[in-house]
């Protein structure tokens, strides 16, 4: 391998740096999201417009990028706490690490319909 | 150096004896009356223990709150003031979302303060965003915890 000095942490770098990214992004959502669920302690119908842009197809789509980060964060998670502690696990964190992308790419695919079959109703007509 | 001042200079023979012993080597990162009493627990330790293992239960919690919240019985389309009152008049629900809500604010918490650590490198702008932050965490977790005990189906 001669690519040495050029890149030093390759996979294992960027599967850091998403998962940094992502769990940021949920921190900021989380955030907002009890700001908003507070809204059941003022009216029902405080509460049910706020949840109304929910239901619009920008906030839809966002929320399965939502879904994205939180099933990234929580597979790389569990990676990274197998590399950590199971014995065997330094040696097969790349192995593990595109276990991890499947597994999403699946779990993506999977989610895609039941998140979306709102906003493709509304866009689409049913 | 003169002959008499250094005792031995045969390759073999040491050079300090009794009357001329070596230098004290402190062992590295010794810690000395000096050291700040802050360094001497183990925060550090405990934090990362404490993502790994609050990071196992919010599995759960996280991915099953999302598979009822946008997967099953509709979707987005069914949640409102009505759909919380029947999901909060279950006391198993209400623990659901306290123990997600205080652990994934702490758990996203100490990530971020891992995160300014890193980052943010003037003494002074590292403070101002970590007071920031842990006002704000502080602020929705019990704005959270208020609003799980006090909910009231019959507001109106
Ligand atoms: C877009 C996706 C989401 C939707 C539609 C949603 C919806 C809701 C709803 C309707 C409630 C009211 C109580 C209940 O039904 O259990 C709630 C509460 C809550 N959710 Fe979510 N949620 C989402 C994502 C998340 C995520 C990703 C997290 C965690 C990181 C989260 C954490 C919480 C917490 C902690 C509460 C309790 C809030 C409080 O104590 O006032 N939710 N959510
Ligand atoms: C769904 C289950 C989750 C798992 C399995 C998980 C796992 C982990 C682990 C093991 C770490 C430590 C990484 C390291 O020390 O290198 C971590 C860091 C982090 N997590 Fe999570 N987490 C989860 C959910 C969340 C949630 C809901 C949030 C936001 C509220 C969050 C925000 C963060 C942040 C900001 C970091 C710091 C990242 C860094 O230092 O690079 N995580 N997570």
């Amino acid at each position: 391998m001669s690519a040495g000095t050029l890149y030093r942490g390759r996979e294992g770098m960027w599967s850091w740096v998403a998962h940094r990214v992502t769990g940021v992004l949920i921190f900021f959502f989380l955030f907002v999201h009890v700001l908003d669920t507070a809204l059941v302690r003022v009216s029902p119908e405080a509460y049910d417009d706020v949840v109304a842009t929910y239901k619009t197809p920008v906030v839809n789509v966002m929320e399965y990028g939502l879904v994205a980060a939180i099933l990234f964060h929580a597979l790389n998670g569990l990676r990274v706490i197998a590399v950590d502690f199971w014995s065997k696990g330094p040696r097969y964190q790349k192995q593990m690490l595109w276990t991890v992308v499947g597994v999403w790419v699946v779990l993506m695919a999977g989610a895609f319909y039941p998140v979306l079959s709102h906003t493709l109703h509304t866009l689409f007509g049913s | 150096m003169s002959a008499e001042t250094t005792p031995a200079t045969a390759d073999d023979v040491s050079l300090y004896d009794v009357d001329n012993p070596a230098p004290v080597i402190e062992a590295p990162r010794k810690r000395t009356k000096k050291t700040p009493k802050s360094t001497r627990t183990n925060f550090e330790l405990y934090g990362w223990l404490f993502m790994r293992l609050s990071g196992i239960v919010l599995v759960v919690l996280v991915l099953g709150h999302l598979l009822i919240q946008l997967v099953l019985d509709g979707g987005v389309t069914k949640i409102g003031f009505a759909f919380v009152a029947g999901r909060w008049a279950s006391p198993f629900w209400q623990a659901w979302d306290l123990i997600m809500l205080w652990l994934a604010m702490l758990h996203g918490a100490n990530g971020l303060r891992t995160v300014i650590n890193d980052y943010a490198e003037r003494a002074n702008t590292r403070f101002w965003l970590k007071m920031l932050l842990y006002t704000a965490t502080v602020f929705t977790v019990l704005l959270g915890t208020l609003v799980i005990f006090t909910f009231d189906p019959n507001i109106r």
